[in-house]
């Protein structure tokens, strides 16, 4: 019998990569040349007069060009909100705002298709993650909330609840729609009024819920969606008619918020960076832990606050994870992310990329050995491969810091106390997951891993009903189910 | 029995996790299979076919049909492949034998008192060594699923490690009838007696018991044989049976292998499709990418 040595045994994945291409129509999406702000229920030109481009990432080329709203129409948004909050959303039956709510769940199903092909042009994920998790999760939260909207006294059982009034938030880049669904849908169902700002790479798709939220009839102002960057959000959180600041983005901009309202009567919930340990142990079912590591990682391009970039194995079988978790990461396809077939997409900016890059030299610098799959990436658009660091340490920037990209350090470890150390030994807490087939430890582990979320024997999993957020400078206030609905009502 | 210095404990088989390993398996069902892809899928996903006839009222008649069928899948469409081999019952292989001539065409044959296994440990063999005798170049066995679920590992290694000497040159399927293990834990480690013991093939399923083979299934079996490969270098092949009648599954089946163990792997030699109503679905599918339209099943020869 022919048997080799171990270190010849390959397998040879090249194939699985050159699949006849499969790609998804753009013409099944209508996206204008130029998109106005969305205030009072109408498309209105901004007062700034001023309008950027969004690019698709994946080709460079120019989709659309978006309003920028400066500090006046901020205001005229803001007293839009609170108009409409005064006169007809807070005074409203609960069971006629649930109609609304339930209405606009039903319209994005209904355009499901439009929404994936915009969010995917817009903001480089496969149209795969787009079509099968953002549209129907963002969906899901509507009609999460909607149930809950003539239901509040059950939810707060012997308290009263009033709504905060107007709610300025604020939505990243990574996840667009669902972000936005996320926000503006326990707002509505507890009769708050919303302005809303999307990340200014990827405003697409909240202006098109904006169209939906306009032939669904919502009175008036009820919803505003304005676009712009980094002032324009400044300008929502310093305005003095908000009632409270919904955040979710960078640690840092986080930070800011969090000095802007000090002294003032904002409420606010904030959602920020992540570095979450993903923990194998050596009972693990390791090809579904493999697996979990895959979509933990590298799920959208790791451009995922609650990504699991820091995998712990025990050592005993971290040969054999390193082995399963390189041949997986051959098997996927990078590039155009229309494409059916794509696992990994664009990066969604320039500036991000160049973060990345920056994160790839420094692990590499820091001595960090690096593999990258050898897969072909294409050569016009922001691409990076799927990347894993080993012969990494605590102490190791690439470790330490929020890469927000397909790069996973991976360490070892020997015994429980080592790693619960290890994984808590960091300034966030927002995500983790812990892989074991013994139920026991997975309880033990998950009361002492200080993360808002542990996910056991799976990674990356949302639902509308289960609360989301973080520990430490990860944020606080928690979105999703009964939680959710807490940051947004006054108990009486 | 392969060269490996120490048998391990398969009681200490990896173990699977079931809404993993079932995700993971509807994962490969999301890719987008067009084109020459699908075409070149499609070839390839007949010349992997076991044409297969497995019937107490099976003839020498209709054993001839389907080893006609097997040469000549449709003659009107030039450049087909013939498929991989013909399946039957030991007392059908000197027919089918005679009837594939040299067309390289494979005869398997089951045995071991296929399809329940039932059977005294020497009728096994003596019904493995007929076969081969007969002319069979393939084996496929039935493992003791009752002394398995026993925990009798010992004896159910020692038997098929008995078969396989049986066996000769023929390439031996040890199949495992999931369907009667259950569990994707007890899959695995069956799988893993099945590889150590000697296996040159391991099949999922008779057909004679549902359900036969599914995604899932075939995902712990092809993982088990990576990992074999790891450890000893040795390729086995995989063969996953009944439940495959249509060419969109068969192409799941061939992204799913792909992406698990390369494209070593994507040839009859070391996986193929135990079914029967396979053929014509594929053929039809062809047909349409030929000429834009479906025809009915009228076009399409049933032997």
């Amino acid at each position: 019998m022919a048997t080799k040595k171990n270190n010849t045994i390959k397998l040879k994945f090249d194939s699985s990569r050159n699949l006849a291409p499969a790609p998804e129509s753009k013409s099944a999406a209508k996206i204008n040349p130029r998109y106005d702000l969305f205030i009072n229920g109408k498309f209105e030109k901004p007062q700034s007069k001023k309008y950027f481009d969004t690019i698709n990432p994946a080709t460079e080329e120019k989709l659309s060009e978006i309003a920028e709203a400066n500090a006046a129409d901020v205001d005229k948004a803001v007293k839009a909100a609170r108009t409409a909050s005064d006169k007809t959303w807070k005074k409203m039956p609960p069971k006629e705002r649930a109609k609304y709510i339930y209405r606009i769940a039903r319209m994005i199903q209904e355009r499901a298709r439009e929404f994936a092909i915009i969010e995917t042009l817009d903001g480089g994920k496969p149209i795969r993650e787009s079509r099968d998790f953002d549209v129907p999760t963002a969906a899901n939260h509507f009609f999460y909330y909607a149930g809950w909207a003539d239901k509040l006294e059950y939810a707060f059982p012997n308290r009263q609840t009033t709504p905060l009034g107007v709610a300025g938030q604020i939505i990243p880049w990574n996840f667009p729609l669902l972000m936005a669904a996320w926000k503006i849908a326990p707002a509505l169902a507890t009769g708050n009024t919303v302005v809303l700002k999307p990340a200014e790479t990827t405003s697409l798709t909240a202006l098109k819920l904006a169209e939906i939220i306009q032939e669904a009839d919502l009175p008036p102002g009820v919803v505003n969606i304005i676009t712009g960057a980094g002032a324009t959000g400044a300008a929502i959180v310093n305005h003095p008619d908000i009632n409270k600041i919904a955040f979710t983005g960078s640690t840092d901009v986080g930070k800011i918020i969090q000095r802007a309202i000090a002294g003032t009567n904002k409420k606010a919930t904030l959602e920020l960076g992540g570095k979450a340990a993903n923990i194998i142990f050596d009972d693990a079912p390791l090809d579904q832990a493999v697996e979990g590591v895959i979509n933990g990682i590298f799920f959208n391009q790791g451009h995922v606050c609650c990504a699991g970039s820091r995998l712990y194995v025990q050592e005993s079988v971290f040969k054999i994870v390193l082995q399963k978790l390189k041949d997986r990461m051959e098997s996927l396809i990078v590039g155009d992310p229309m494409d059916k077939n794509t696992d990994i997409g664009a990066i969604n900016s320039r500036e991000q990329l160049n973060v990345i890059h920056k994160y790839l030299k420094i692990g590499q610098d820091e001595g960090a050995e690096m593999f990258q799959a050898s897969g072909s990436i294409p050569k016009k658009g922001f691409y990076c491969r799927p990347t894993i660091f080993t012969n990494v340490a605590q102490s190791n920037r690439i470790t330490q810091e929020e890469i927000f990209g397909p790069v996973l350090t991976i360490q070892t470890f020997r015994t429980d106390d080592e790693v619960i150390e290890k994984a808590n030994n960091t300034p966030y807490g927002l995500s983790a997951g812990v892989w074991t087939d013994k139920g026991s430890k997975i309880f033990n582990m998950t009361t002492k891993l200080r993360a808002g979320v542990v996910w056991a024997n799976t990674f990356n999993k949302f639902d509308p009903t289960s609360p989301f957020g973080g520990y430490k400078e990860s944020g606080y206030g928690r979105e999703g189910g009964l939680h959710g609905l807490n940051a947004y009502v006054n108990l009486i | 029995m392969i060269a490996t210095k120490t048998i391990p404990d398969f009681s200490l088989s990896p173990h699977v996790d079931q809404v993993g390993i079932e995700e993971r398996a509807s994962r490969f069902t999301k890719r987008s299979i067009k084109n020459e892809t699908k075409i070149n899928g499609l070839k390839l996903a007949l010349n992997m076919i076991d044409l297969t006839t497995l019937e107490g009222k099976d003839t020498d008649g209709k054993v001839k049909q389907l080893c006609y069928k097997a040469q000549h899948l449709m003659d009107t469409y030039p450049g087909l492949p013939t498929v991989a081999a013909i399946c039957v019952y030991p007392t059908m292989v000197k027919v089918a034998k005679t009837a594939l001539g040299d067309s390289g065409v494979k005869v398997a044959s089951v045995s071991t008192a296929f399809p329940s296994g039932q059977a005294p440990r020497d009728v096994k063999i003596r019904d493995t060594r007929f076969a081969v005798d007969q002319g069979a170049d393939e084996i496929d066995m039935v493992i003791s699923r009752g002394k398995f679920l026993q925990g009798e590992y010992n004896y159910v290694f020692d038997e098929i490690a008995a078969i396989k000497e049986a066996c000769g040159d023929a390439r031996l399927k040890v199949i495992l009838e999931t369907g009667e293990l259950v569990t994707y834990d007890k899959v695995r480690r069956a799988s893993d007696i099945a590889m150590y013991a000697g296996a040159d093939f391991i099949k999922t399923s008779t057909g004679k018991i549902s359900p036969a083979a599914t995604m899932p299934v075939t995902l712990v079996m092809l993982e088990a044989i990576r990992d074999f490969y790891y450890k000893t270098g040795k390729r086995i092949a995989m063969k996953p049976a009944g439940g495959i009648s249509k060419s969109k599954l068969a192409l799941h089946y061939l992204v799913m292998l792909n992406e698990v163990l390369g494209e070593e792997w994507m040839n009859n030699q070391w996986f193929r499709f135990g079914a029967s109503s396979l053929a014509n679905d594929i053929l039809m599918q062809l047909m349409k990418q030929k000429t834009g339209a479906y025809q009915s099943a009228d076009y399409f020869s049933i032997d």
